[in-house]
């Protein structure tokens, strides 16, 4: 008969990357780099709105993109065009970063000529809500065709977000999306939201959020 | 597949506590899941199986889950209730302004080990 003992842990399993993710927070800040975690289901429009950004940005301050994705590279292509320094990370199956794996891909780009990083998670609205990944500022995206009552259904997701980008507004004739119900629903949950209705289609709204942006980096690497 | 990073976590936190505590073997880990922490054991079991092959520590550990109660506290009447139950509208008063007490503990417990 072995003889076992019993290791007392009592610990979250969240502890240990909340630590690191405020460290990656610390070195950014030194370093002069402020980190955007951009959230969103898959197809919600993270890679359109991020063209469009970089678009409104690229003569006022320089952007490095990560592409996070499970197994493919065609974001990262399509970003390059854009002519923004772009790099891919796979995550090998899982459906989330974490602050160590966010520290290693900003490694893999080089963040010496960079002052806005923009990460692109894996397309997902529970598992990325749980590990922060060291950002600066987290912000997602809701697409019209996916509901109003998203807000309801993955409140955390919400709930963690400085910005939710309503997105696809050019084709709300199309859906039942009631806007003031679903800024209701996004305000009870974090009444400090920032909530942006935007089409990356068309442009609307781009200006809002690209100022938005802009304006917190340049608190940040002050 | 939130399971499987969740699983890395825990097995990377066992390996650091094995080396602190001259541990060889890990016989089980026992994990505290809240009622809604959106955890699938299932899934989670599975994720374990694959990954605890992969260390040396942890390979012959069983996982033992015990799951907390979902409760939420109403700030307007001060009394708590089951939230799996009623949600985020409190049952005596009716009110929005609740919060969760407990239930959403993803935390390791303890291991028990050799
Ligand atoms: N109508 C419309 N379609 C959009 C908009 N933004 C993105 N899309 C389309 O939605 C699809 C998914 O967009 P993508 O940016 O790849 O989403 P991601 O998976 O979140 O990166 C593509 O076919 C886009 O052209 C928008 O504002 N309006
Ligand atoms: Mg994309
Ligand atoms: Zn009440």
């Amino acid at each position: 008969m072995k003889d076992f003992k019993v290791i007392e842990i009592k610990e979250s399993v969240f502890a240990d990357n909340d630590r690191d993710a405020e460290l990656l927070r610390g070195e950014l800040k030194e370093k002069g780099v402020f980190l955007l975690n951009l959230m969103s289901s898959p197809g919600a429009g993270k890679t359109t709105t991020l063209m469009k950004t970089i678009d409104a940005l690229r003569d006022k301050v320089k952007i490095g993109v990560m592409e996070a994705d499970i197994d493919s590279d065609v974001d990262a292509r399509t970003i390059s065009e854009s002519g923004a320094k772009v790099i891919q990370l796979h995550t090998g199956g899982m459906c989330h970063l974490d602050a160590d794996m966010t520290r290693q891909g900003l490694r893999e780009m080089g963040t010496d000529d960079v002052e806005l990083a923009i990460l692109e998670n894996v397309g997902n609205l529970v598992c990325p809500a749980e590990f922060d990944t060291g950002a600066v500022k987290n912000a997602m995206i809701l697409s019209v065709p996916e509901g109003h009552d998203k807000p309801l259904k993955y409140p955390l997701m919400f709930s963690i977000c400085d910005v939710v980008l309503i997105n696809k507004i050019d084709v709300l004739p199309y859906f039942d999306f009631d806007m003031e119900k679903c800024r209701e629903y996004i305000l009870t949950r974090n009444p400090a939201a920032k909530i942006i209705p935007i089409s990356a289609r068309t442009g609307e709204g781009i200006d809002e959020w690209a100022g938005w942006l802009l304006e917190e980096v340049n608190k940040w690497c002050k | 597949m939130h399971e499987l990073g969740i699983v890395f976590h825990i097995i990377k936190k066992i390996e650091e506590v094995a080396a602190e505590n001259a541990v060889t073997s890990v016989n089980s880990v026992t994990l505290e899941i809240g009622e809604v922490s959106t955890i699938v054991d299932t899934y989670l079991q599975d994720c374990w199986k694959w990954a605890a092959a992969k260390s040396d520590y942890v390979k012959d550990a069983k996982l033992l889950i015990e799951t907390i109660p979902a409760v939420t506290m109403c700030d307007s009447c001060k009394r708590t209730y089951e939230t799996v139950k009623y949600g985020k509208t409190c049952p005596y008063c009716g009110s929005e302004d609740t919060y969760l007490v407990t239930g959403n503990e993803v935390s390791i417990k303890e291991i028990e080990a050799i």
